[in-house]
C-alpha cells in the first residue's frame, strides 16, 4: 500500500458534541485535503486530532508507516513528535516575540548560521521583507497570515494543517491571498488538511474534498466530484453550488470574462481570476429557462439546451438541462407548467453574467 | 532602632521570596493547566494561609516539625538540632503562610496566557518545559513580580506565626513586628513609632510598585 495519512477516530466532548471520521490521505503525490462544512461540523476537531491537540477517545491516526494515535494501543504521539506545521484560525502568533522571531520559534535546534539562513528564505518566500523587527501587533492582518504560514513551514513540517487559513481577512484581500496560497502549496509540495467554509476557497485549494457536517464526514471526492454530485440532499444543501464545470477563461474584458466550457461561450465576474484554467460555478436558483430565445433581455448568457431531467421536491422542480455541458435549474412546479416543461424539450437557459462565479484551479 | 531584627526581617524576606518563586512556578502552571477534576482541593489548601489565623498555622507547623513528629525526629537526626524556634523552622513556616500570596498572582498570570500560543508552540516542537520558559514566563513576568513582591512584603509584617515557630531570639527569629509589639510592651513608644513607620513606607513602596506595575493582575484588593 502507498504511504498514507489514515484517520477513524471519535472525539467527543461529553454533553456537547461528538466528531467521527474514517479518511484516507494518499501522500504521495502530495495533495491537499479540504474539510469542509458549516461552523461546528466538526472540521476544527478533527484537525485538531491530527494536530495532537485532541486526544480521540476511540479509534487510530496513522501517517505513512508512524502511529499518531493508536487508542487500543495506548500510543499517543505528542504534537512535538509528528513534525506538522499547524496554522490555528487567529494565527496564534507570539505577541512577545518579532517576525524573525516567531519564524525562528521553532528552529532553536539548528545552529544560528542555518537558523538565520532558512529565516531569510521564509522572508523572501512570504515576501515579509522589510517587517523582520516588527511585532505581530503592527502587522495588517495579511502580513499575520503570511508570518503565522512562514512560522508553520520553517521546520520542513510532513504535514501542514490550516485552520480557516482566509477567514480573519477581508473578502479582498482574502481573494488575493486564496491565490498565493495556492501556488504556495502546490510549490512546497507538502501534503496539507486545510479546514474551510467557504467554498471558492475549497475548489480553489484542494485536490480532494471532504464534506462535514454534524460531526460526520459526508462525502469525499474531487471538488468538482462533490459539487456537481452530491452524495446526498444534505450535501447539496451544505455545498449549494449545484454547477460546477470546468472552463477556460478565452477573454477578460475589464472583468467580465468570457468562459470556453466545452466550446460553449459564458460570460462571468472574474476580476480576481489570473489564470485561465477556472471552475465554472452556478446555482440552480440563479438559472432562469425560456421557452424559446424570444426576448432580448440583459442576462449575458442565453444559452439553447434540451431538458434531460426533471426531479420535483416539493414546491420547486430540479431540472437539468444539456446546453453541451449540464446545467441545473430549480423553478416551481407552476412555471414548469406554463412553460409545458417535459424532457426532451428544448429550452434556452439564461443567466446574468454576476451568477457565473468563476473559481481559478490548477491547470 | 532594633537593626538586628530589621536585619532578620529582610533576610526571612527575601529568602522566602526567593524560595516561593522556585516552588510557586510549578504549583500554580500544575493549578492553571491540569485537567484533574479534584484539582479544587489542592487549590483550597494554597489559599489555606489566607483565612487561618496565624496561631492556628503556626501551631500546626510547631507540631509537624517538632521531636515529636517524623519530619522533626528526621531534621534532629540530619542537622544536629530541632527545627522550631531557629530561622530555618521561621523560614519554613513563612514559606507556608506565604504561599497563597505567591501562588495565586502566577496563576492568574498563567491563566490569562492564551491556550493557542502554547499550544502553537507544541505544534512547533518545542517541549512543554520550553514552551514554559520560552514562551508563558515571558507572557506572565508581570504577574510572577506581582507573586515575589507580595510574598516578600507579606513576610515582612508576619506575626502570630514567627512568635508560634520562631519564638523570639535576638538575632535569629526576632522581626520587626516582634520588636515593635516588644517595645510597646515596654512602654517604649517612641522605639516603636519608628520601627512601625519604616515597616509602613517599605510595604507601602513595594505595594505602590505592584499597582503601577499591573493593575490587572489579582491582588489583596478586590478588582473594579
Amino acid at each position: 500500500m502507498a504511504a498514507a495519512l489514515t484517520v477513524d477516530c471519535r472525539k467527543t466532548f461529553p454533553g456537547r458534541f461528538s466528531a467521527a471520521a474514517q479518511l484516507t490521505l494518499p501522500l504521495d503525490p502530495p495533495r491537499v485535503l479540504i474539510l469542509f462544512g458549516p461552523s461546528g461540523s466538526g472540521k476544527t476537531t478533527l484537525l485538531r486530532c491530527l494536530a495532537g491537540l485532541e486526544w480521540p477517545e476511540e479509534g487510530r491516526v496513522q501517517f505513512g508507516s508512524t502511529i499518531w494515535v493508536d487508542v487500543a494501543s495506548n500510543i499517543r504521539l505528542s504534537p512535538q513528535a509528528r513534525r506538522i506545521g499547524y496554522m490555528a484560525q487567529d494565527y496564534a502568533l507570539f505577541p512577545t516575540h518579532t517576525v524573525c522571531g516567531n519564524i525562528e520559534y521553532g528552529l532553536s535546534d539548528l545552529p544560528a548560521a542555518a537558523r538565520q539562513e532558512r529565516v531569510r528564505e521564509l522572508i523572501a518566500l512570504l515576501q515579509l521583507q522589510g517587517l523582520e523587527q516588527a511585532k505581530p501587533a503592527q502587522l495588517s492582518g495579511g502580513q499575520q497570515q503570511r508570518v503565522a504560514l512562514a512560522r508553520a513551514i520553517a521546520r520542513r513540517p510532513q504535514l501542514l494543517l490550516l485552520d480557516e487559513p482566509l477567514s480573519a481577512l477581508d473578502a479582498p484581500t482574502r481573494a488575493k491571498l486564496c491565490g498565493d496560497l495556492r501556488r504556495l502549496l502546490t510549490q512546497l509540495a507538502i501534503p496539507a488538511v486545510v479546514v474551510t467554509h467557504d467554498w471558492a476557497e475549497a475548489l480553489t485549494l484542494g485536490d480532494i474534498i471532504a464534506v462535514m457536517s454534524a460531526g460526520q464526514v459526508l462525502q469525499v471526492g474531487a471538488p468538482q466530484e462533490v459539487f456537481s454530485c452530491p452524495a446526498n440532499a444534505e450535501v447539496a444543501r451544505i455545498v449549494g453550488i449545484e454547477t460546477v464545470v470546468q472552463g477556460q477563461v478565452v477573454a477578460n474584458d475589464s472583468g467580465l470574462a468570457t468562459v470556453s466550457v466545452n466550446g460553449i461561450a459564458l460570460k462571468g465576474l472574474g476580476a480576481d481570476v489570473s489564470g485561465s484554467a477556472v471552475y465554472v460555478c452556478i446555482r440552480a436558483e440563479d438559472v432562469l429557462l425560456e421557452r424559446a430565445g424570444s426576448g432580448v433581455t440583459s442576462a449575458r448568457n442565453h444559452l439553447p439546451g434540451l431538458v434531460v431531467q426533471m426531479l420535483p421536491q416539493g414546491p420547486v422542480v430540479t431540472i437539468t438541462v444539456d446546453c453541451g455541458f449540464p446545467i441545473l435549474a430549480v423553478i416551481t412546479r407552476g412555471a414548469r407548467e406554463e412553460l409545458g416543461l417535459e424532457t426532451g424539450s428544448a429550452v434556452v437557459v439564461v443567466i446574468k453574467a454576476g451568477a457565473v462565479h468563476l473559481v481559478p484551479r490548477s491547470g | 532602632m532594633n537593626w538586628i531584627a530589621i536585619a532578620v526581617t529582610f533576610k526571612l524576606a527575601l529568602l522566602t521570596a526567593s524560595v516561593l518563586f522556585i516552588v510557586g512556578l510549578p504549583i500554580a502552571y500544575w493549578l492553571t493547566f491540569s485537567r484533574w477534576r479534584w484539582k479544587f482541593i489542592v487549590e483550597s489548601v494554597v489559599a489555606l494561609p489566607l483565612v487561618l489565623p496565624p496561631t492556628v498555622l503556626g501551631f500546626y507547623i510547631l507540631i509537624a516539625i517538632g521531636p515529636h513528629s517524623p519530619v522533626g525526629r528526621f531534621y534532629s537526626d540530619v542537622v544536629g538540632h530541632p527545627l522550631p524556634f531557629t530561622f530555618e523552622g521561621l523560614l519554613l513556616a513563612s514559606i507556608l503562610y506565604s504561599l497563597p500570596f505567591a501562588v495565586q498572582p502566577f496563576a492568574a498570570a498563567f491563566e490569562q496566557v492564551d491556550r493557542r500560543l502554547i499550544e502553537a508552540s507544541w505544534t512547533l516542537g518545542v517541549s512543554r518545559l520550553k514552551t514554559f520558559f520560552r514562551l508563558i514566563v515571558p507572557l506572565s513576568a508581570a504577574g510572577l513580580i506581582t507573586g515575589i513582591v507580595l510574598s516578600f512584603a507579606h513576610t515582612l509584617g508576619e506575626f502570630g506565626v514567627v512568635l508560634m515557630v520562631g519564638g523570639n531570639i535576638e538575632g535569629e527569629t526576632r522581626t520587626v513586628s516582634i520588636d515593635i509589639y516588644d517595645e510597646v510592651q515596654a512602654l517604649n513608644y517612641a522605639g516603636a513609632a519608628k520601627t512601625a513607620l519604616l515597616l509602613l513606607a517599605v510595604s507601602y513602596g513595594v505595594l505602590l510598585l505592584v499597582y503601577a506595575m499591573n493593575r490587572k493582575v489579582w491582588a489583596v484588593w478586590p478588582q473594579r
